[in-house]
């Protein structure tokens, strides 16, 4: 049951790279069909189901549980507390030699403990018959607890926070020059303070789980974007060898970030199903993954910038204040995009942080830059305002060569030239700068931009990829597919590197069984899995080579490497297009028949022990060695019209164009379409997006999707997103990952055009009506 | 969702019959609202008495030049009726702002009138909530307000009626047959909804056993006149902040007629009846509007997240008013 | 218990399930029929939508038990002889979905809405509720989806597949042309 085989049945029969073009899904008929089966959709005789039940208090001991009259609810298996749980052994310590300790959501070893550690962390688990026994009995197990004083108000906590340290992966600050002496003697300058409620990922999926034990080998079907991580922590958790666990996650139903981590839903569907026996499933209530899932942190940033009277930038100074919860979660990089946009003289970052009596916050959708550009690129705003400069052209002033913060280079860089494609697309010459300036009948009319900005990853990946003789090829990486189209681009890549067809590929993913995939976060599993594909590639053709040399028929007898190239199916010799000519090369069919071949394979990395530390070992030193020599990032520029109803402060984007600098795109429709959901998701943190956290009792009061407002199709204009397709030199066929820069920006260029609109500057998300007022 | 018993009604005796006998007992029409609460355990019943099979499902002209509208009318089938589109458009707008086209396909025009509350802390089981459990507090209040209300709220609950179609029904001086065992009733829509006071676990005054079974609409010229306006937080399928049915009739540029009701401000359609005596009579213009809006206004009370509210129906009033003027309420 | 006999896809299928039991949940546990997606389980975002006698649904909020007498299509069910709807392969050529998750409700929320607007149904941003013949504009076609989200953000693909098959099936009764609106800005 691995990932998804169909083929694509609608490509038209083109000549030429395939790379590049706009090739419908590979899965594209599993979902719309309604075949494509997600985690909770396994079947398995004599399933059992499970609901959790959730602590009401921030912080203290339960003192007592009550289960009999869940219990008593027919269907009932078993209610699992921390008073009959067996031992599970604790999350790992966080070790950043080992980046797999980061896979537990929090440091509490649920139900093995009497303590409570946030308001919704699980105290029990029923297990049942049916899937309605399992929640109306949740629904009566009485928990008494010994409260203690929780410190859950993150506004009042605010002056308590302390400075982030750095490490090898991230810095909590960094400073050029004396930013504070700038900002004070500067001319022009904007001082300001910009706040972002905590946000939820939503994914429409609810997170779920399917577990059953067969003696001590286990096999989780589990929607996850980090199957290694998945399967390392429930072996380290359950005490089993990492081999009997298998995890199994072909389709994931969304995740943004949400699914990075390992949450309590799944260890307890492990633990249920070890205690009963028997299979057993848990899908989340989606008040459920409110409560035991984390969110994006909640910020207070500080953006101050300081110009000369020309608008050359004197000062940026970017701080800011989010949030960890007290057994787990990490720093945002909410000050990234500051280093690398603007060439200020002098600079100044720090990100803070206080611990809450909370549940950890976790990794969202360009975590960091999403919230992070939002402040910088108001303040810009501001400062152009100030200056009476167009806000492009201020930003145009400030474009630097190398990186401000240190000189380095830029790996690439064409943020110039995505704005000046999109003003021309958008039209931006017909906006008049005077806000309250454009109306169209009751509604006011303004135009914002921003631009977009995200850091480019690359992570370890092993990938195989094997050739049979009736030159069908299958690429082998335990990837994660949430959407993005990952099977799709690699396919094309593969059907490139070894000139087949792309019909000729096909694509096993989501799976343990598979070579260890990278995680799918930091928009990096794209160019990662391409980085190892590409170069198993190469080593396939080697060994095809090497068959086709030994042979005395063969016209590539004697062919080095670099005279080769594969093309229509085979290999020829370099610079004769007419390929087919049988005295220039040869089709992969016949190379391997002739050697008695079934098939050749080729693998990049190793999931051995040794194989994984060199794996690890290569990737820091590349790691290293790339941020010592570049600074790699997508960037882009985001223009968007709102209307503002006069009346009433409605709000509505109108049109939007979005031109992003992302290196080469593999595929120009599925990049397309993670460019503009992440626009969609900017949309809603711009206008809509909170999650309520009642500051008495840290308890989040909106967990369900009629309270916490995502966007839905009518807040939704058409999106126009281009793309300058200029390769990256430093990357895997000059990609850049296209999943999150495109949440970046947004919600900054939307606050820029409610300005323009209304003359009203609004700094805190999200941009409400009543705002407005 | 605790189980219970299951009984299907063939005709409305059987159905009342069956409610008063079964303890515990409640009407499941298109079930939106119920199931969702009961899964929440919210609402418990040990019968479910299942009255979509009733013949109820009619529109019919009533004598007058009037409407009846069958309790199980679905709410699509109600916003899209040519007697309500054309006589009564701000019935049909305020249905089709209400939740989405699925849940419209499947919630009745009886159990919209029944809808409870929005308020997450009336969802939230770990909450204090009056509505919920009687004399357990309120947590909203010191807490979320922002979809809170501003008119007739108390210091038990200050709970929204979620409806929008009971604004418009509110506006049109709609009255609700009821039956039971005891027989038919007819109660005006503006008595069925109570405000909170003491009592806010009280909501309607129709007793347990009571079945609504349709829903009349007096003849009404200004009716024709008419908009429904809803602002929220997103586009679509979002609860009002606030909402104004209204209708216009203005002759030589003096208003003959008007009918406003607010939504999203109280614990019941909120009809208002204030502004609507200060505009008969005055002359067409935003500062009639004006006055009129602050005057209906003028008693209400905020807590620290909806004060805007306050500020947001008066605007929301006068540019409703300005559109029907603007589009002919000057016939 | 009760016997349910629920007619899913053109098959009678005979289920003894508890009063309590949703229709989503009696065919995603009961009967397999897992293409019909749980998302929130509160009517809140639309990835359980089915057409019941062709009308669309949150099978979530609906008991199986008060169905038992309607014809219930999923996504299993829209294709015909073999052969996909129309909007299954509109959606996949206009990338009208990226997780796949609310896409099975998508697909039979357009379905259905598209049969509402060819009987003349009316929506909250139909500007003039006498007319018969409404434009399935694409603001007519946003408002009438709204009740599905999508969080990957495929809205402009699904609105642009709904488009495709609006334009080529005669769903349409004599269109009446709206108020043009105005996109430009005025200065």
């Amino acid at each position: 049951m691995t990932g998804t085989r169909t083929q694509s049945p609608s490509r038209p029969e083109t000549a030429g790279p395939v790379v590049g073009r706009p090739v419908d899904r590979l899965d594209g008929t599993p979902k719309t069909t309604g075949a494509a089966r997600y985690s909770a959709e396994y079947p398995y005789p004599g399933i059992a189901y499970a609901a959790l039940v959730h602590a009401t208090i921030a912080r203290g001991r339960i003192t007592g549980i009550d289960t009999a009259s869940a219990s008593a609810v027919a269907g009932v298996l078993t209610v699992i507390t921390h008073e009959n749980a067996p031992a599970m052994k604790p999350p790992p310590k966080v070790s950043m030699l080992n980046l797999s300790s980061l896979a537990s959501g929090t440091s509490v070893n649920y139900l093995n403990t009497d303590q409570v550690h946030w308001n919704g962390q699980p105290v029990a688990v029923v297990v049942a018959e049916t899937l309605d026994a399992a929640r109306e009995a949740a629904g009566l197990v009485r928990v008494g607890y010994e409260e203690l004083p929780a410190t859950v108000d993150f506004a009042a906590e605010e002056p308590n926070a302390k400075p982030q340290k750095s490490n090898a992966i991230q810095s909590g600050g960094a400073k050029k020059g004396d930013a504070q002496a700038a900002l004070a003697a500067a001319p022009v300058s904007v001082d300001l303070r910009f706040t972002t409620p905590p946000h939820h990922h939503n994914a429409i999926e609810p997170h779920a789980t399917t577990a059953a034990w067969d003696g001590d080998r286990l096999t989780v079907h589990e929607g996850t974007q980090n199957i290694p991580w998945v399967r390392r922590h429930l072996a380290l958790r359950f005490d089993v060898p990492e081999k009997a666990v298998r995890v199994i996650s072909p389709y994931v139903g969304g995740a943004f970030g949400g699914k990075t981590m390992v949450w309590p839903g799944t260890i307890l569907t492990v633990l249920a199903a070890r205690v009963t026996g028997r299979p057993v499933r848990m899908m989340l209530t989606r008040e459920g993954v409110y409560r035991t899932v984390g969110g994006r942190t909640p910020s207070t940033q500080r953006m101050a910038l300081g110009a000369d009277a020309d608008g050359r930038l004197t000062a940026l100074i970017h701080t800011s204040v989010t949030q960890v919860g007290r057994v787990g979660g990490g720093p945002e990089q909410v000050t990234s995009q500051s280093r690398h946009l603007y060439d200020a003289a002098n600079i100044l970052v720090q990100q803070n942080q206080v611990e809450l009596d909370m549940l950890s916050n976790t990794v969202m959708r360009a975590p960091g830059e999403s919230i992070g550009t939002f402040a910088l690129e108001s303040a810009v705003d501001e400062l152009a305002a100030e200056l009476g400069l167009d806000p492009i052209e201020l930003r145009m002033r400030n474009e630097p060569a190398r990186n401000p913060i240190d000189g380095k280079r830029f790996a690439h860089r064409m943020l110039r030239e995505s704005y000046a494609l999109g003003a021309e697309l958008f039209g931006w010459a017909d906006r008049t700068p005077r806000p309250r300036s454009m109306r169209d009948g009751r509604w006011l009319v303004g135009m914002g931009v921003a631009s977009a900005y995200h850091p480019s990853w690359q992570l370890p990946a092993n990938v195989t990829v094997r050739l049979s003789a009736d030159g069908t090829v299958v690429v082998r990486c335990g990837f994660h597919e949430m959407g993005m189209g990952a099977a799709t681009a690699q396919a094309q890549i593969a059907a490139d590197a070894l000139g087949v067809p792309f019909e000729a590929v096909r694509v096993e993913y989501g799976d343990s069984t598979l070579p260890s995939g990278p995680g799918a976060g930091g928009s990096a599993q794209t160019a990662s899995v391409a980085n190892s594909l590409i170069a198993a590639c190469e080593k396939l053709k080697r060994s095809v080579l090497a068959l086709a040399r030994k042979s005395g028929d063969s016209p590539l007898r004697g062919q080095r490497p670099r005279d080769v190239e594969a093309r229509n199916g085979g290999l020829y010799r370099i610079g004769r297009p007419e390929g087919h000519d049988p005295r220039k090369g040869e089709s992969y069919p016949t190379i391997l028949s002739r050697a008695g071949r079934s098939e050749v394979e080729a693998a990049v990395g190793s999931d051995t022990r040794l194989g994984e530390l060199t794996g690890q070992l290569r990737f820091m030193s590349k790691f290293m060695l790339d941020r010592r020599r570049w600074v790699k990032a997508a960037c882009g520029a985001q223009f968007c019209e709102v209307r503002v109803d006069a009346d009433t402060g409605e709000i509505r984007v109108s049109r939007w164009v979005g031109v992003f600098d992302v290196g080469r795109v593999i595929n120009a429709k599925t990049a397309s379409s993670q460019l503009r959901g992440g626009v969609v998701m900017g949309i809603g943190m711009a206008l809509s997006e909170e999650t309520l956290v009642d500051p008495r009792t840290g308890r989040i009061m909106n967990p369900g999707l009629a309270e916490y407002h995502v966007p839905v199709h009518a807040d939704i204009p058409p999106i126009d997103v281009r793309y300058l397709d200029d390769p990256d030199p430093t990357m895997p066929l000059g990609l850049i990952g296209v999943g999150e820069v495109g949440i970046t920006g947004v919600a900054g260029a939307i606050a820029n055009a409610v300005h323009h609109a209304t003359g009203k500057r609004v700094r805190d998300l999200p941009i409400t009506l009543d705002k407005l007022l | 969702m605790r189980s219970f018993s299951y009984v299907s009604a063939p005709d409305v005796a059987a159905a009342v019959r069956a409610i008063g006998s079964e303890p515990g007992a409640k009407f499941i029409g298109g079930g939106t609202n119920l199931v969702d609460l009961m899964r929440e355990g919210i609402e418990r019943p040990e019968t479910v008495v299942d009255i979509t099979a009733l013949p109820l499902a009619e529109i019919e002209e009533a004598a007058g030049g009037g409407v009846r509208i069958g309790a199980l009318v679905r709410n699509s089938g109600l916003a899209a009726h040519p007697l309500i589109r054309t006589r009564y458009p701000m019935l049909s707008q305020a249905v089709l702002t209400g939740a989405s086209a699925q849940l419209r396909n499947m919630a009745t025009v009886g159990g919209n009138l029944l809808q409870r509350t929005r308020c997450v802390y009336f969802y939230d089981g770990a909450a204090a909530c009056n509505k919920r459990e009687p004399g357990s507090g309120c947590d909203a209040i010191g807490g979320f307000t922002r979809n809170h209300g501003i008119l007739g709220v108390s210091d038990d609950c200050v709970a929204t009626h979620p409806s929008d179609m009971c604004v418009a029904l509110a506006a049109l001086d709609a009255t609700v047959e009821v039956q039971s065992v005891r027989g038919v009733r007819r109660v005006p829509l503006a008595d069925l909804h109570l405000l909170p006071g003491r009592t806010p676990h009280i909501e309607t005054t129709l007793a347990a056993d009571e079945l609504i079974t349709a829903v009349e609409l007096p003849a009404s010229a200004v009716a024709a006149t008419s908009r429904y306006r809803k602002v929220r937080d997103r586009a679509s399928y979002a609860f009002a902040l606030v909402s104004v049915a209204a209708a216009l009739n203005v002759r030589d540029g003096v208003v003959t007629e008007v009918r406003l009701a607010l939504g999203g401000v109280a614990a019941k359609p909120w009809r208002a009846h204030e502004a609507e005596r200060i505009l008969v009579g005055a002359p067409a213009t935003e500062d009639s509007f004006r006055r009129a809006a602050a005057a209906e206004l003028a008693a209400a009370t905020a807590l620290p997240h909806n004060a805007f509210k306050i500020e947001l129906a008066q605007r929301t009033i006068v540019s409703t008013l300005r559109q029907l003027l603007a589009e002919g309420g000057a016939a | 218990m009760v016997e349910v006999r629920l007619r899913v896809n053109g098959a009678i299928e005979s289920l003894d399930v508890e009063p309590r039991v949703s229709l989503l949940d009696a065919l995603r546990e009961h009967l397999g029929l897992t293409g019909t997606k749980k998302g929130c389980d509160q009517g809140a975002c639309g990835a359980c939508t089915v057409l019941a006698d062709g009308e669309r649904i949150n099978s979530c909020l609906a008991l199986a038990v008060q169905y038992a007498d309607r014809e219930i299509t999923t996504v299993e069910g829209i294709a015909t002889g073999g052969r996909p709807h129309p909007l299954q392969t509109a959606f996949i050529a206009n990338d009208g979905f990226q997780c796949g998750y609310c896409t099975s409700g998508q697909l039979c929320s357009a379905i259905g809405m598209l049969a509402e607007h060819g009987a003349g149904a009316p929506s909250a941003v139909t500007e003039h509720l006498s007319t018969t013949g409404i434009e399935l504009t694409d603001a007519e076609i946003r408002e009438r989806m709204s009740g599905n989200l999508c969080r990957c953000g495929a809205y402009n693909g699904i609105v642009g597949a709904i488009r495709d098959v609006a334009d080529t099936e005669p769903v349409r009764s004599e269109p009446v042309r709206s108020e043009p609106v105005r996109s430009e800005p005025v200065r």
